[in-house]
């Protein structure tokens, strides 16, 4: 039932899409169903070739689904042609109209759909203000930076003021201050306007900053939905943790009501009904340095001052690496070579299946 | 200091270089300008040839004729017909191959990197092949007991032969067949060089296809247009061997009708005047063209 839900702007049901046929038949997309929530900042986030643009494709009408169908805020949008869908995009690389000026190319939308010149123009302006290129407006694109050409490129696909905002990893060619800059300028728009953000990219950080849900993808497949703070304290399995973040992964064997890891050492983690072999996902925050003798017995492999922390590898007695993350000056100074005891905050910590 | 000397000696010295086009340039397309500009102004020979003596006569009859009886001057309808039947044959080749010139440059572009060299080929073809021998394949196919006209019959579609031969039609077919090569390639240029994800973006900006094809497609592959039309419409102007061969002695265009004053006609005055006249006429359209075509898009 679900159609009868308001608040749903895209819904998606059993979305697959086949590439070829035969034996060179290329599944892009498995059996994806996803529901994005009007209002939401959704990313999609996964490796290249996951199957993250596809689906942002399907949504934006460029391609059509082999399998399943794809609802609009109720209406079923699955075959309708991109062009009478109330969805943007903000492409990757920009594709902006070289032959037409900032203003003409964010009015470009309006225009086609028959709007008034003059309410064109007011428009313009006001997404032009906006994203602050107010005094960019007869500049031809080649005349405008990357950033500035990425501004446009948001603006031309705000303009319509359509129902649902794709963006098709729009920061990838920014360099990094950037993007920073534009990761808080893009989700600044999307409260300001209230229209649903669907944004796809590969970067978790990206993701995890700026997203009200993460909907993790890969090979194809949606592995996990949730909020930042789900799918990176909770992961599913070892591919989101290892995704999100990253993540130390033990495996060992449930003990009773705690897991014995390859040291020989118990650790007392939450273990929900998991028996027999597990993985355990554990933050590199959630290890902690200690004098020689507490914890668990390790050796530093290699340290990496990063300012405020220090990344320390670490190898145990079974051989097994793990790493941690320690705030600089309460770890004094340790170097590789140092026999040194962790502690793994075990409360903390992720039980996947083996 | 002493560099921007240099420099500023080397580009004094600099146009040394360009000796060779500039005698090119004067010698072999000025010169001989100059003499069909000085001829069209001299009094005619008895035969052929000119008379060294100032003469308006020959731009006189370009437009006008004199009544051999009474003297009287009017206005030289034939002339005028074939000045308007030159520049609309022109326009109408130029338009035909611009609408067959799209889509095959456009099929070209698009397809596999390894296969376009080969369609590219198959372009140029026709211009390996003598223009005569070309025009003459032309009349095998539209002539009353031709390719076309049999098959028409035969299939039952006509019962008489369609008369093609000798009229506009042929020579517009054979002009558009002619010329498409020279559309054909610089608008492939172009196309290959479009950025097909615009395509993209004006579907997912509410345009539909026809408005993807007049605001987004045409407006970036102008300069190919301009170029496609200027390499078609200009030879399509002066043409000769194509009116002459498909549209016969009546159907004359303004090369046609120049030839004739340089030879049955012996009015060279007369011969040089047309042959200024085509010149100002794809001068006077070449700037027209291009003063409409950069005007700004409706965008604006």
């Amino acid at each position: 039932m679900h159609g009868l839900n308001n608040n749903i702007a895209v819904d998606a049901r059993n979305i697959g899409k086949i590439y070829g046929t035969g034996n060179e038949a290329v599944i892009a997309l498995g059996d994806v169903s996803i529901s994005i929530e009007k209002g939401e900042f959704f990313t999609l986030l996964g490796p290249s070739g996951c199957g993250k643009t596809t689906l942002l494709r399907c949504i934006a009408g460029f391609e059509t689904p082999t399998s399943g169908s794809i609802h609009l805020s109720g209406t079923d949008i699955t075959y309708t042609p991109p062009n009478e869908r109330p969805v943007n995009t903000v492409f990757q690389s920009y594709a902006l109209f070289p032959h037409l000026t900032v203003a003409q190319n964010v009015g470009f939308g309006l225009k086609m759909l028959g709007k008034p010149a003059a309410d064109i123009a007011k428009s313009v302006a006001r997404v032009l203000a906006l994203v602050k290129l107010e005094d960019f407006a007869d500049r031809l694109p080649a005349q405008l930076s990357g950033g500035q050409q990425q501004r446009v490129a948001l603006a031309r696909a705000l303009a319509p003021e359509p129902e649902v905002l794709l963006l098709d990893e729009p920061l990838s060619a920014l360099d990094l201050k950037l993007r920073k800059e534009m990761q808080s300028e893009l989700k600044r728009l999307q409260t300001e306007t209230g229209i649903t953000f669907i944004f796809v990219t590969h970067d978790q950080e990206e993701a995890l900053t700026m997203s009200n849900r993460i909907g993790v993808m890969s090979q194809g497949a949606l592995l996990q939905v949730g909020t930042p703070h789900e799918i990176y304290e909770h992961p599913v399995n070892r591919f989101v943790a290892d995704f999100i973040g990253e993540t130390n992964f033990l495996d060992g064997q449930v003990d009773n009501a705690q897991v014995r890891i390859g040291t020989g050492d118990l650790l007392d983690v939450p273990l929900g009904d998991h028996k027999g072999l597990v993985t355990l996902a554990i933050r590199p925050e959630q290890v902690s340095v200690e004098p020689q003798g507490t914890g668990i017995a390790a050796t530093i492999t290699e340290t990496t001052y990063m300012g405020t922390d220090t990344h320390y590898k670490l190898s145990l007695s079974d051989g097994s690496l793990i790493v941690a993350r320690v705030q600089s000056n309460s770890a004094g100074a340790r170097s590789a070579g140092d026999v040194v005891g962790i502690r793994i905050d075990a409360a903390a910590v992720q039980v996947l299946k083996s | 200091m002493s560099q921007r000397r240099r420099q500023r000696t080397k580009g004094a010295n600099g146009w040394l270089l360009s000796t060779p086009a500039l005698i090119l340039l004067v010698f072999a397309a000025s010169g001989p300008l100059l003499i069909v500009a000085i001829y069209s102004v001299l009094e005619k020979g008895d035969y052929s040839g000119v008379r060294w003596i100032l003469s308006g006569d020959g731009w006189f009859r370009v437009l006008f004729e004199r009544d051999i009886f009474d003297q009287t001057v009017s206005l030289a309808d034939a002339n005028l017909s074939i000045f308007w039947r030159s520049v609309k044959l022109s326009v109408a080749t130029t338009l035909i191959t611009f609408a067959l010139g799209l889509p095959t440059a456009w099929f070209i572009a698009t397809r596999p990197a390894k296969v376009r060299a080969f369609w590219l080929f198959l372009i140029t073809i026709p211009f390996w092949t003598n223009l005569l021998i070309r025009t003459f394949a032309i009349m095998e196919v539209v002539r009353n007991e031709g390719i076309l006209n049999t098959a028409l019959m035969n299939i039952g579609l006509i019962s008489e032969p369609i008369q093609i031969m000798y009229t506009d039609t042929a020579v517009l077919i054979g002009m558009a067949y002619v010329y498409l090569p020279l559309m054909v390639l610089p608008l492939y240029a172009a196309i290959d060089r479009f950025d097909f994800r615009l395509i993209e973006a004006g579907y997912d900006l509410y345009a539909s296809r026809w408005q993807v094809l007049r605001s987004v497609i045409l407006p970036i592959i102008k300069p190919g247009i301009i170029a496609g039309s200027i390499l078609v419409f200009i030879p399509s102007l002066g043409a000769y061997v194509t009116p002459r061969l498909l549209g016969g002695g009546k159907n004359m265009m303004i090369g046609n009708f120049i030839e004739l004053q340089f030879g049955q006609g012996q009015n060279w005055p007369l011969g040089a005047a047309l042959s200024t006249v085509l010149l100002l006429i794809v001068l006077v359209s070449l700037v027209v063209y291009t003063r409409v075509s950069s005007r700004d898009n409706p965008h604006g």
